[in-house]
């Protein structure tokens, strides 16, 4: 028997191609996803040297950032068409497989992935997009890289990278009722920071991501980037299996059944250790919101906003006054007192059918409070139809919200979803950014039955609530 | 990629922490197809006004920094979203070396891809810098052949990068090229793969 490894370092050895001396490792990539924004300046690199791309079965395109979600075929600025007519055309020119925008698997590139069973378990995953590391969820080891690195995996199908170093985020206990996977990670990222993961790729750990969904598992995954790491991923075990099974492009069959073995087969060893290691417990979080301009200024619903006098440094007092004022909050404000003139339920954190049922959930028989214009942006057009068969479309649309077309939409506002200067959104996207939703946008990161309940009241309030079984 | 050794240049201090690549460049800018022209949007919602106007009160609309090709700035520079856009912008902008205490991963690497030259400093240091260069035109040099900071004073600092992107900068090679060298080994490994 070796030495007892991570999943991480597992991955990593089976795809290093080259090692030399003093260079950084040149690694195979097993999958490339692609959009519109992050890759036209590549296939112009490739056209300008007469290059070819390499794998173009490895590779796999969509369109999400700039489409319409609604009127989907009147695309008012010209050049989100050029965009968009441009990936279409080098998709073409280079024999990628691309889902379009009338495609049926058309989609978020990090929601369509997995569903179609792309993403799958051992796998080395990029896309010029920092979300990639959601496919993590699966125990892939998925990172997004800049445009210059696009190219290269479409010229060479590998990276060079440097072995990077492991985190443990231990996540003990279990989420209560009413708390949810985005609460979880929004909590970690409050408590840690939005750097403590810079360098490292993290592995989630623990009884409360195992029992967590897929969907959950994604979630948790998806906003590694927020907390500084390019990766996050979490070791396969039966729920990974039984989400794949079936799946399109997963194996099938007897194929299947071997292929499950080894996914299993890769995850981490008992006794492994990580360069480094923290730790949360589950039990002791609420539901979270956001109250500033990064997604590490989170407080529980229950909590105030915090002031310039809590600050330990200079530094830090300035920020907190600059968020505040970007905000339009005041210092010790109760978070639930703020209220709000958008819901925005979408984006790759929490699109997902079940992101959908939970919020339809809290929805079903209340109303969006007046004043408060509400959308649903399902993460893809599968998505979209499976919640149409479930009626989830009828609820929300009851309840007063919009039903929308696949895309990435409100979450950073290329198209035409944009939130007004000034105006505040209650979002169940992963950045709260200066301007994320628009110039002077105000946004507040909540998990979906968050955003709901605050549909309805018109301002931030403790779903439990709402969740709390009746007798 | 132009190969970049020594430089010389004005400072321009921009001393917040966390600055992610939404405000290095906002996204109503990335819709453009080349990799050209993105400097004009740089820091845009900082710079302007949404009529366009400059805001004064942002200090890279101030003269005095108009020449600077040096921006030193607080810790996590580049956080968030992957796009290259972000490191096109500020070069087009005229920076051509990046100094904090700490950057973001994807924005560190995507600038040594593009000939810009990222520099970790300690905290202290790119305090000094920074407040040198609020208070009068300040010029340091950086010279990544010995991996030094320095002014025509008594500042004075080293620091470190990785050999492989140390190379490329001082080369400006093309890194698909130096790729394509190990070809062979790549369809190797495909082929084992294959069989296995
Ligand atoms: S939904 Fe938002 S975060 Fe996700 S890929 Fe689209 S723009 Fe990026």
């Amino acid at each position: 028997m070796g030495k007892p490894k991570t999943i991480i370092e597992k991955i990593w050895d089976q795809h290093v191609v080259h090692q030399e001396d003093g260079k950084p490792d040149l690694l195979y990539i097993d999958l490339h996803l692609v959009h519109e924004v992050t890759s036209p300046q590549a296939f112009e690199g490739l056209r300008l040297k007469d290059r070819q791309v390499r794998r173009p079965d490895r590779t796999y395109a969509t369109m999400d950032h700039n489409v319409p979600t609604i009127h989907r075929n009147v695309i008012k600025d010209e050049v989100s068409k050029t965009q968009m007519e441009t990936l279409k055309k080098n998709c073409e020119e280079f024999n990628i497989p691309l889902a379009d925008i009338d495609h049926p698997d058309q989609g978020i590139v990090h929601v369509i992935g997995p569903e179609l069973g792309l993403t799958q378990p051992g796998k080395t995953i990029v896309c010029g997009d920092s979300h990639t590391s959601t496919h993590g969820a699966f125990g892939a080891l998925a990172f997004g890289i800049g445009t210059s690195e696009v190219e290269h995996v479409l010229a060479t199908q590998s990276l060079w990278q440097a072995r990077p170093k492991t985190l443990n985020v231990k996540v003990n206990g279990k989420l209560g009722t009413g708390v949810t996977a985005k609460d979880l990670i929004l909590a970690i990222i409050a408590k840690y920071g939005v750097r403590f993961g810079t360098g490292y790729v993290i592995e989630y750990t623990g009884e409360a991501i195992h029992s967590l969904s897929m969907e959950g598992r994604m979630t948790v995954c998806n906003m590694s980037i927020e907390a500084g790491a390019r990766a996050g991923l979490i070791s396969p075990d039966d729920t990974t299996v039984e989400f794949l099974r079936g799946k399109r492009h997963a194996p099938q069959g007897a194929d299947f059944e071997k292929a499950a073995a080894e996914w299993k087969a890769l995850a981490t060893d008992e006794g492994a250790t990580y360069d480094a290691t923290v730790e949360i417990n589950a039990d002791e979080i609420e539901p979270q919101v956001s109250w500033g301009t990064n997604p590490g200024m989170v407080i529980p619903v229950s909590a105030q906003v915090p002031s310039p006098d809590d600050a330990e440094t200079a530094n830090e007092k300035d920020a907190i006054n600059r968020a505040l004022e970007y905000m339009g909050l005041e210092a010790n404000q109760p978070i639930s007192s703020v209220h709000i003139d958008h819901v925005f339920i979408g984006s790759c954190t929490n699109s997902r059918l079940s992101d959908l049922r939970k919020a339809a959930d809290i929805l079903q028989g209340n109303k969006v409070a007046p004043n408060v214009k509400a959308i649903v942006v399902p993460g893809s057009h599968s998505v979209k139809v499976a919640a149409e068969q479930e009626g989830l479309d009828v609820i929300f649309k009851q309840a007063g919200f919009e039903w929308r077309d696949a895309g990435c939409s409100m979450c950073l506002a290329m198209n035409d979803d944009v939130v007004p200067e000034g105006e505040r959104c209650a979002s169940t996207s992963n950045r709260n950014f200066e301007g994320r939703q628009g110039t002077g946008a105000r946004t507040h990161l909540v998990s979906p039955e968050m955003a709901a309940a605050a549909a309805i009241e018109g301002h931030f309030v403790d779903v439990r609530k709402y969740s709390v079984p009746t007798a | 990629m132009e190969p970049i050794r020594t430089h010389k240049g004005i400072v321009y201090p921009l001393n917040r922490a966390n600055i992610d690549t939404d405000q290095i460049i906002p996204k109503q800018f990335l819709k453009r197809i080349s990799r050209q022209g993105f400097g004009q949007f740089l820091f845009y919602n900082w710079r302007f006004h949404n009529d366009g106007e400059p805001r004064k009160e942002f200090s890279l609309n101030d003269q005095k920094y108009k020449n600077a090709s040096i921006l030193v700035a607080g810790e996590n520079f580049g956080c968030g979203s992957s796009r290259e856009h972000a490191p096109w912008a500020l070069q087009d902008f005229g920076f051509k070396v990046i100094i904090a205490p700490s950057f973001a991963d994807i924005f560190y690497n995507n600038c040594t891809k593009n000939g810009i030259l990222p520099v970790r400093l300690t905290e202290e240091q790119t305090e000094k810098l920074i407040n040198n260069a609020e208070s009068s035109t300040y010029s340091i040099t950086v010279d990544l052949e010995n991996k030094v900071v320095y002014d025509s004073e008594d500042f004075k600092a080293t620091f470190d990068l990785p050999d492989y992107q140390r190379e490329m900068l001082l080369n400006g090679w093309d890194e698909i090229a130096v790729t394509l060298t190990h070809d062979d080994k790549i369809t190797q490994f495909e082929e084992q793969r294959i069989l296995k």
